[in-house]
């Protein structure tokens, strides 16, 4: 018996098992007529209103499929929850490429969740395509990281375009910030100093808080009484809520910009009371699903159809809806722009696009040029909520993150 | 003989695991051998000694971020950062052990919490060494070529090789003196101390130990993961922990290795049922077993043995706990179910 057990066990040894892995040419995940890409949102936790995005580009790959899929091929799109949380991202990721065997990662959310997993996705040579976040890391090293891409505009465009706005429109401004301590908003804020060198317009005080704290309104009473006259409020959904109403009940009239994470009407402005927004000024890039500017765009027409045949409960005035929607329509351009059904291929083809997404604001193009331009968006507009929309100011205004 | 029997049997079974899984699967399991290091050292406190504690992820953050500090910065090959995370918990522990000798049932409970709270801003606090937010990427040990396996069967093997060496080590260490002397502070102090045994020594003795396991846990964590993050050691690492040793059974050694099965893969089918649901049907699923287990795994292992020795060949005596039983995992001679006493 004892005897018996040891060499079964010293024959697995010697043997060890499992053997290689299909050995063909062929890249994992894609068959004559389909192609499984995997996300990882946070479903659960503090950051799970992110979900919905995941819905959106459903939505959009559901129509693709509707119409054929790409080159007969249909897209099937696994998700899975990582509550926010890194380590949980990192477990996802390789469930979905040795587990699930997906063909791409595309989309995946968060800064901390994708900075965890992006040796890993380079290392096994997956692609991680459009992730989830501004961070403008993802895509300032694309020798190191070749297999990982942003989608939109990341935060040091972002940060650029309003240094620009403040140098035209209040040139003298002494700015106060507002400003989440991690990556996206020192990325933001960082970017924001660094802008305005040479100009008159000052940062006289900076404050910050952790995603955990229970409330801002310490540090915006700060700010309100640093001799600021113009805010420039970078925080997640729930703190720029806490944040504008901080403001509106003190006696600070500053001009409040807010980024446009924040900047969600349903989200952030309603919860908090239209009126007490009014005044302040973002930054947009696709068409927003409220304003009655668009209530006869084709595109606009489209998104809000499919959604509602896709999901009947998702509510399509919902910005992340949106978001998924358009990044999805990027994904399917780059599947279609493929010489050849590889993860290569699928790489090439995202290093050098040229394309409309008509769901994007007229003028913001999904723009990548090889080796010298990992950006695909680096195109914002200013707007300015007027108590009841969001109105666009001007015209679309291209900043590039590279130094 | 025959006792060595099941032994090897099981050594067979764990050594054939990655042979027989997906390079995802085997993952999975080299994370359940290192957290069962974790949730023993939590058991060697809470089951034996009969403290509580809240703040054992406290540790395991600990362990983690030495390992992964000194891969990252210093250069040390993986698996020399074990030791010194053993070491470095030890030491946190023997330093936590001072205060919690003044301290009994619900206020160490809270005291041991606070720590737990406090442990993801601290380690952004220190983002100078921590790397803060963004966390810090370990480079995973990788297959030596001479072995012929694969990296994640080669992490898997070598996890379960320092797994096996503190089982067996914890497994000694409560048969022995030290272990008597835990269980006897545990249910009577007064009457221990009659006996000559010096509580403060041993309580703060337990904290230690616990603490040191819980630094090896976190080391073997990093192998696995490769990545650590302020939010990989929130509030919930501690608490799943502490499910772990219940779930598991309480003063037993083998319990551990059930404990980190179910905190490892309970919330992940769960998430395969119902993304939205996840962390309901984990809650439901943990009220579940305490219903239907009140002892833990190693609980009802025992009762079914004891079953099954009274229809057996008549071998009563082999109920009682001599912990060279039938069973194919060690468990050590605590009482069944033997409480924590609030103090």
């Amino acid at each position: 018996m004892l005897a018996a057990s040891l060499t079964l066990a010293a024959s697995l040894v010697a043997g060890c098992g499992r053997g290689e892995e299909d050995s063909s040419s062929q890249d994992p995940g894609v068959t004559k007529d389909s192609i499984t890409i995997g996300g990882i949102y946070p479903f659960s936790g503090p950051a799970s209103a992110y979900g919905d995005i995941a819905t959106g580009a459903k939505a959009y790959f559901d129509m693709v499929n509707d119409k054929g899929g790409v080159d007969g091929r249909k897209i099937e799109f696994k998700t899975v929850d990582d509550g926010y949380e890194p380590p949980k991202a990192v477990q996802a990721s390789r469930k979905l490429v040795e587990q699930d065997k997906v063909f791409a990662l595309f989309n995946t959310l968060g800064t901390p969740s994708n900075l965890a997993i992006w040796d890993y996705t380079n290392q096994e040579k997956v692609p991680q395509v459009y992730v989830a976040t501004g961070a403008s890391e993802f895509g300032a090293d694309i020798k190191k990281h070749p297999y990982t891409t942003g989608w939109q505009p990341n935060y040091v465009t972002e940060a650029k375009i309003y240094a620009d706005y403040l140098e035209k429109e209040k040139p003298n401004a002494k700015v106060g910030i507002l400003y989440q301590n991690d990556g996206f908003g020192k990325d933001l804020s960082g970017g924001f100093e660094d802008a305005l060198k040479g100009s008159d317009v000052k940062v006289v005080a900076k404050e910050s808080y952790e995603v955990t704290d229970p409330s801002v309104a310490s540090q915006v009473k700060k700010l309100s009484t640093s001799g600021a006259d113009t805010f420039l409020n970078v925080t997640t959904p729930k703190f720029s809520a806490q944040a504008i109403a901080a403001v509106a009940k003190s006696d600070w009239k500053p001009l409040h910009i807010l980024n446009n994470v924040g900047a969600s009407k349903t989200n952030v402005l309603a919860p908090v009371g239209l009126e007490n927004a009014k005044g302040i000024v973002s930054t947009a890039y696709f068409k927003d699903p409220e304003d009655p500017e668009w209530e006869n765009d084709a595109a606009m027409k489209e998104y809000k159809a499919q959604l509602k045949k896709s999901d009947p409960k998702a509510n399509p005035n919902e910005p992340f809806n949106v978001y998924g929607w358009a990044a999805a329509a990027t994904m399917t351009e780059a599947l279609k722009g493929m010489k050849e059904p590889t993860r290569d291929a699928l790489m090439k083809s995202v290093r050098n696009m040229d394309t409309k997404i008509p769901i994007l604001l007229p003028g913001v193009d999904v723009k990548t040029s090889g080796e010298t331009d990992g950006y695909p968006l680096e195109a914002m507009q200013i707007q300015q909520f007027d108590g009841k929309n969001w109105q666009l100011q001007g015209e679309v205004q291209e900043a590039s993150a590279e130094k | 003989m025959k006792r060595v029997v099941p032994y090897a049997v099981l050594a067979a079974v764990l050594v054939a695991v990655p042979f027989f899984f997906s390079s995802y699967r085997v993952g999975q399991f080299t994370l359940v051998g290192a957290y069962a290091v974790a949730v023993l050292g939590l058991n060697l406190l809470v089951g034996y000694s009969g403290q509580i504690s809240l703040g054992h992820g406290a540790s395991f953050a600990l362990g983690a971020y030495v390992s992964a500090i000194l891969i990252t910065d210093a250069g040390f090959p993986a698996f020399a950062t074990v030791p010194v995370a053993a070491v470095v918990g030890f030491g946190a522990g023997f330093l936590l052990g001072l205060p919690a000798l003044r301290l009994r049932g619900l206020y160490l409970a809270i005291l041991t919490l606070g720590l737990a709270v406090a442990t993801p801003q601290l380690i952004k606090r220190f983002d100078g060494l921590t790397g803060g937010t963004q966390g810090l990427n370990v480079d995973q040990p990788t297959a030596p070529a001479w072995t012929g396996l694969a990296d994640d069967q080669f992490l898997y093997l070598a996890t379960l090789a320092f797994s096996v060496v503190m089982f067996v080590l914890a497994a000694r260490l409560v048969r022995g003196r030290v272990g008597r002397a835990l269980i006897a502070i545990r249910d009577n102090e007064t009457a221990a101390r009659a006996q000559g045994v010096d509580p403060a020594r041993y309580k703060t003795l337990a904290f230690a130990t616990g603490s040191l396991y819980a630094g090896v846990g976190g080391a073997l964590y990093v192998f696995s993961i490769g990545f650590v993050a302020p939010e990989s050691f929130t509030l919930v690492v501690s608490f799943s922990f502490l499910a772990a040793v219940v779930v598991g059974g309480l003063a037993t050694i083998g319990g551990a290795v059930f404990g980190a099965l179910f905190i490892e893969f309970v919330p992940v089918y769960a998430g395969d049922v119902d993304e939205a649901l996840a962390g309901v049907i984990y809650g439901a699923v943990l009220i579940a077993f305490m219903y239907a287990l009140p002892g833990g795994v190693m609980g009802a292992l025992r009762k079914l043995r004891g079953k099954a020795n009274q229809f057996g060949r008549g071998r009563g005596h082999a109920q009682q706990t001599d912990g060279g039983g039938a069973g194919g995992i060690a468990d050590a001679g605590g009482e069944p179910g033997g409480g924590v006493r609030a103090g």
